[in-house]
């Protein structure tokens, strides 16, 4: 008996093994054998695979489209790079600042939970109305709460230094940091799904009434989860600005808003290890398409600069798992060991029913 | 302060959007989804006039003709390609789709055509002036409220008298009932995304008149602007849509002469708040409906 307890406790946590080793393996060896490029690019999907989860405990457990996240992920880039910047640097990065801020000096990891503390408060304030929404107009409502919080930043002269390039920052993320991130945050989204409060939230992305008259409060459980992921999401821009160390309020809009909806919907919103292969599929392939965009251009093989080409491809590889693959490449399952009764390394997770209300 | 002429000028401006969100919500009409790449069309329409204005030596008259079919065609392609094989999942992959389209059309016009913005050109009416019952006006305000009331006069006729537009209507009120009666679901979806392409062609006829150009992104204005008059004005109804848009691009106006000029700067702000009084006051817009449905596949 104790024993079919240790196989089924150790079956229903594998998936974190099954993810995290390949992880580390993948970092390891980037840091020993890689160039600084190919190092680069491991750092950044990493840091996307932050945001990716991020978005994947809102969006994946809950099944409503989340815009705003990127826009936390903002909101957690500038609040952590003000807190890690010296202050005689940020004199010069943000001239108009707040004398309150300019003394602010936090080394790198309080830095990050400084701007993801700042992310959940603003998220706890604001979110809560829009949760009781349905699905139009919570989309709508999400797409405006993103285009509001880059108004604000645009605008906010004296925290963001506007629209103008924001610059200094310490390059603080290397590939472990990045990895070591990535790997606490899966482990987290993870434990969140199977919680009662994921569970609570699946049921009523499976079946709102049903869920709602077992007595979940929809709202509440979609609140919390809400909040959960703009800190989760917030925290990743943190490690995005000390990876990338300048930045302008647009690189938290619309293209990367794409770019992470991309990586979800393409592994799989509905699961932890779709959303990690999706960012690994598709920073892969994005690199890769980049690559072949810079040859062409600098080659001068075709007689015009092939500008877009890349997003061009991605956009239709996203409408075309859409079309054919509408729950991502995993369908939502996880990586799962099984022990002895079925040879199969994944299992199917409990059918979920499209109900169409 | 308040004019004659101003009025006209408010009036002009609350027609153009009553028919960018006109647009937006035909589709929503029958597919419950509000279409991302509606601002994209408008930009098609924009370089349809590039493309077609400085290859060819055609009267103007042609050139706008060419603009408009260029956005109906990309409308349907749109649908045919992307939603209709999408229109039986989930509302969220959907509103992806319309997104990723969205992007893929953006990154088209960068790729295909240039990400510097292209001058149009337009005819004289756009830049001159013309004076009736003791005012002046720019010609472009005066053309557009009329062109509006023509499409709109236009539309009602369509959508109350032919045997497409009954559909339409029925297909918005209950599409699975609609379906049920034998009218085919494809033909009347498809129709609904080749008239909003035509409305987005219209749109994109003075939205590109205001400043004579045309980038990739032209389209992110009005895509905005239809939401919101959308959402105050009652997303379940094409008059919703009319009455929001008119309602938006009015106060939008008034706001602008009312406002002292220091606080000038916080005019959209100001407009932010007027729509949330609106929506207080009445949550579900402007104009009710008996009942709304939820979408059906």
């Amino acid at each position: 008996m104790k024993k079919a307890n240790l196989t089924h406790w150790f079956s229903s946590y594998s998936t974190i093994i099954i993810l995290t080793v390949p992880m580390l393996i993948m970092a390891g060896l980037t840091d020993l054998f890689a160039g600084s490029l190919l190092i680069r690019i491991v750092t950044a999907l990493f840091v996307s695979m932050v945001v990716v989860l991020g978005m994947q405990v809102f969006m994946g457990n809950s099944g409503i489209l989340a815009w705003a996240h990127v826009g936390f992920m903002g909101i957690g880039a500038y609040i952590s790079s003000i807190c890690s910047m010296t202050p005689t640097t940020k004199e010069i990065a943000i001239p108009q600042i707040y004398p309150f801020l300019l003394n602010l000096h936090f080394s790198f990891i309080p830095s990050l939970l400084v701007g993801a503390l700042v992310a959940v408060v603003i998220a706890a304030i604001i979110s809560y109305p829009l949760m009781r929404l349905s699905d139009t107009t919570a989309a709508i409502s999400s797409f405006a709460l993103l285009i509001i919080i880059n108004t604000v930043l645009i605008h906010w002269d004296k925290v963001t230094n506007g629209p103008r390039t924001l610059f200094g920052i310490e390059e603080l993320t290397t590939v472990w940091t990045a990895v070591f991130s990535a790997i606490l945050i899966l482990i987290f989204a993870y434990l969140f799904k199977e919680s009662s409060l994921g569970l609570k939230l699946r049921a009523s992305r499976d079946d709102y009434h049903a869920a709602q008259a077992m007595g979940i409060n929809i709202t509440q459980v979609r609140y919390y989860s809400f909040v959960i992921g703009a800190g989760i999401a917030s925290f990743g821009g943190g490690l995005f600005a000390h990876y990338i160390t300048s930045f302008t309020p647009s690189a938290f809009y619309m293209a990367e808003t794409f770019n992470i909806l991309t990586m979800l919907v393409v592994g799989g919103t509905m699961g932890v290890s779709g959303a990690v292969i999706g960012t690994i599929v598709v920073t892969f392939a994005r690199e890769g398409l980049r690559a072949v965009e810079n040859f062409i251009n600098l080659n001068h093989v075709l007689p015009f600069d092939v500008v877009g080409l890349t997003e061009v491809l991605l956009a239709t590889a996203l409408i075309l798992i859409l079309i054919f693959r509408p729950e991502g490449i995993l369908g939502g399952r996880e990586f799962r060991w099984m022990p002895k009764k079925s040879a199969k390394k994944k299992i199917e997770e409990p059918a979920s029913v499209q109900v169409n209300e | 302060m308040i004019t004659f002429g101003f009025l006209i000028n408010a009036i002009s401006l609350g027609s153009l959007y009553a028919l960018i969100s006109l647009g937006l919500v035909m589709i929503y009409g029958v597919l419950k989804m509000v279409n991302f790449a509606y601002g994209e069309l408008i930009m098609v329409g924009g370089y349809g006039l590039y493309l077609v204005g400085s290859k060819f030596n055609l009267p103007w008259i042609f050139v706008a003709a060419a603009a408009i079919l260029a956005a109906m065609l990309v409308s349907y392609l749109t649908e045919l390609v992307a939603f209709r094989h999408v229109r039986e999942k989930s509302l969220t992959a959907l509103l992806i789709t319309s997104f990723a389209v969205s992007t893929l059309l953006q990154n088209g016009a960068l790729l295909i055509i240039s990400p510097r913005a292209k001058a149009v050109s337009l005819p004289k009416i756009f830049s001159s002036s013309i004076t009736f019952l003791g005012i002046t006006t720019p010609a472009r305000n005066i053309l557009t409220i009329a062109i509006t009331i023509l499409l709109l006069l236009g539309l009602s006729l369509l959508l109350r008298r032919t045997m497409l537009g009954i559909a339409l209507r029925a297909a918005s009120d209950n599409f699975r009932m609609t379906r049920m009666l034998g009218i085919p679901a494809n033909l009347v979806i498809s129709s609904a995304f080749i008239i909003s392409g035509a409305i987005a062609g219209v749109v994109s006829l003075f939205w590109v008149g205001r400043t004579a150009s045309v980038t990739p992104s032209i389209g992110q204005g009005p895509l905005l602007i239809a939401f919101i008059a959308i959402v105050v004005g009652g997303i379940s109804s094409l008059e919703g849509a009319v009455v929001g848009g008119f309602v938006y691009g009015i106060l939008f106006s008034f706001i602008g002469v009312l406002l002292p000029q220091t606080l000038l700067d916080y005019r959209e702000a100001f407009m932010f708040v007027i729509v949330i009084l609106i929506l207080l006051w009445r949550p579900e817009g402007l104009i009710r409906v008996k009942y709304a449905e939820e979408r059906v596949g």
